[in-house]
């Protein structure tokens, strides 16, 4: 176990109790961990588990077995440090705060005093270029600015750790390539670490330096590639050679788990939805 | 700054019509029942129309003309009495009104109170719903006067009637206003490790004031039914409840009055009911346009 980790599991399993089926194996033997400032992508079929084990990493859902580390703590202490900020598939802005009251959410929960956080909330919204839309409200967005206000909103706390369940795959194609550069620039900005959720490949190889590719039934991490593309990534990254050789190498990764019950999934991802909640 | 929000000039006005169009249907079919099967029309005792028809409930008892209420409403509210029958009634409305905005705050309150805590206690929600349910079924008029004998004092008794037919739909709507909060919001919260108390009040409180608002409106009518009916076994003087039991016992010499004090009586719901519908427009002008509606 490095001590430099943020994030670090180690023989970690999740099982759910299905009603009516039993009990589902969601994760297996899962061993991972993840430097300081690495941008990691989780990549998998639907019911893969790939959510649970993020979920895993915030604590909003504890390990059958195995031990979760954030920040060389147990993942519940690095939640009460608040130690990570997080950006779900909705952008879940509170419809009744506009822009900057939604980025200050948990600035006034940390209790951040009226400067500091009036300082940061203009920070951060340079940061995702909201400025002119302080005083917008929600329902006033689109589904891309709004993703960008809850962007803001995980980072405002400034927390060692970012992390992202499917954050673009409400968006459309244009809006998605748009927000993959977006979120790349942040992340240059202010050199934190990522763990990023996503089935889209070309997605998970444009931002990553390192894709974690899952199977399903049980989940696990069949294969970790190392993406070696130059950086700054830019709209050239998406039509050089090697991006595509490792777009392939991703697939053909995926590729050992198809066929799949499709009925299964549906089952686990009820389970895991309700599991969750708490 | 919220565009769309506001109708415009136009269909304000076209709603404007259609309101008073409807007052006017109202009183054409009211004075067409009567024409049809009333008694004879007289105006100033000569006799202008004899009706074809002869129907009971069209008579001048039990349906006065409009005019003959309009009338009654400008006239002195009883021989000799200073005040018309309409400012008469004014001063019984504000004063039931505030009895029942009493026991309609007390009721919001207890209903969320309520709600609160059914929505961190499944236990005591499951206990105890059941006993909130049963509760209404209880006709008021049998619990009116147990109520006035526990409490004492008239007016309180009033007030605790009012808000024994308030706190229900706020109980009720409150429940799932506090649960409606999408689970993502939840967890999200949870990250944040926030406390319960902070989760109630940046989340699940501001979630639930569109489901408050509709609990309300019901609420504001209801707080004046309880407290008018309230009024007759509490021995309340003063207001709405104790003028319509006198009409009432008046009927026969002048319906009119008991027919004005229905009037005023809807006026006084209406009224109450639009101050909650107006608050609410306020209070929501920042939501997406489909909430506040």
């Amino acid at each position: 176990m490095s001590s430099q980790a943020v994030v670090h599991l180690s023989e970690v399993t999740k099982t759910f109790d299905v009603p009516g089926r039993g009990t589902m194996t969601a994760l297996s033997g899962i061993d991972l961990s993840i430097g300081q400032g690495e941008f990691v992508s989780l990549i998998g079929p639907s019911g893969c588990g790939k959510s649970t084990l993020l979920r895993l990493i915030g604590d909003l859902t504890v390990p059958t077995s195995g031990t979760v580390e954030v920040n060389g703590k147990p993942a519940r202490q690095a939640r009460v440090d608040r130690d990570y900020g997080i950006v779900f598939q909705s952008p879940v802005l509170f419809d009744w705060r506009n822009v900057e009251e939604n980025v200050r959410l948990p600035l006034e929960l940390i209790g951040t005093d009226k400067a500091a956080r009036e300082a940061r909330v203009t920070e951060m919204l340079e940061l995702v270029e909201l400025s002119d839309f302080r005083r917008h409200h929600p329902y006033q967005l689109s589904g891309g600015m709004q993703q960008r206000v809850s962007i803001a909103r995980a980072l405002a706390f400034e927390p060692a750790l970012l992390l992202m369940d499917e954050p673009f795959g409400a968006l459309d194609e244009m809006t998605r390539e748009r927000m993959n550069s977006e979120v790349l620039k942040v992340w240059t900005q202010t050199g934190i670490t990522v763990v990023f959720v996503t089935h889209s490949i070309p997605e998970a190889v444009f931002l990553s330096s390192r894709v974690a590719v899952m199977s399903a039934r049980p989940g696990r991490i069949t294969k970790v590639v190392g993406i070696d593309l130059p950086r700054p990534r830019t709209v050239e990254t998406r039509e050089n050679r090697r991006y595509f050789e490792l777009v392939t190498e991703v697939r053909e990764a995926l590729r050992g788990m198809d066929g799949r019950v499709e009925a299964d999934d549906a089952a686990l991802e009820r389970a895991t939805a309700e599991g969750g909640i708490g | 700054m919220t565009a769309g929000a506001a109708p415009s000039r136009r269909s304000r006005r076209r709603r404007i019509v259609a309101i008073l169009g409807f007052i006017g249907l109202v009183l054409v079919l009211w004075e067409g029942v009567k024409f049809i099967g009333g008694d004879p029309w007289r105006v100033n005792g000569e006799l202008m129309w004899t009706p074809p028809l002869d129907l009971k409930f069209a008579t001048d008892i039990n349906l006065p003309h409009v005019w003959s209420i309009a009338a009654a409403l400008g006239d002195p509210w009883r021989r000799s009495a200073d005040t018309s029958l309409f400012m008469f009634l004014v001063g019984k409305a504000l004063y039931t009104w505030r009895e029942a905005a009493i026991g309609f705050a007390l009721g919001a309150v207890t209903g969320i109170a309520l709600a609160a805590v059914f929505v961190h206690s499944q236990l005591l929600e499951r206990a105890f719903v059941p006993y909130v349910v049963a509760s209404q079924t209880i006709p008021i008029v049998a619990l009116a006067p147990m109520i006035v004998f526990f409490v004492g004092n008239e007016i309180l008794a009033v007030v605790v009637v009012a808000t024994y037919l308030t706190f229900f739909p706020v109980t009720i709507a409150m429940i799932r206003g506090l649960r409606s909060p999408d689970p993502r919001a939840l967890e999200l919260m949870r990250s944040y490790a926030a406390k319960r108390r902070t989760i109630f009040w940046k989340l699940r409180m501001p979630a639930s004031v569109p489901y408050l608002f509709t609990a309300l409106k019901i609420a504001a009518t209801a707080s004046i039914v309880g407290a008018i009916v309230g009024e007759g076994p509490g021995g309340v003087q003063d207001g709405l409840g104790r003028a319509i039991l006198d009409f009432n016992q008046t009927y026969i010499t002048g319906p009119e009055k008991l027919w004005a004090a229905i009037l005023v009586t809807a006026l006084l719901g209406i009224t109450f009911y639009l101050v909650v519908r107006i608050a609410e427009l306020w209070w929501l002008r920042d939501r997406a346009p489909d909430v506040a509606t």
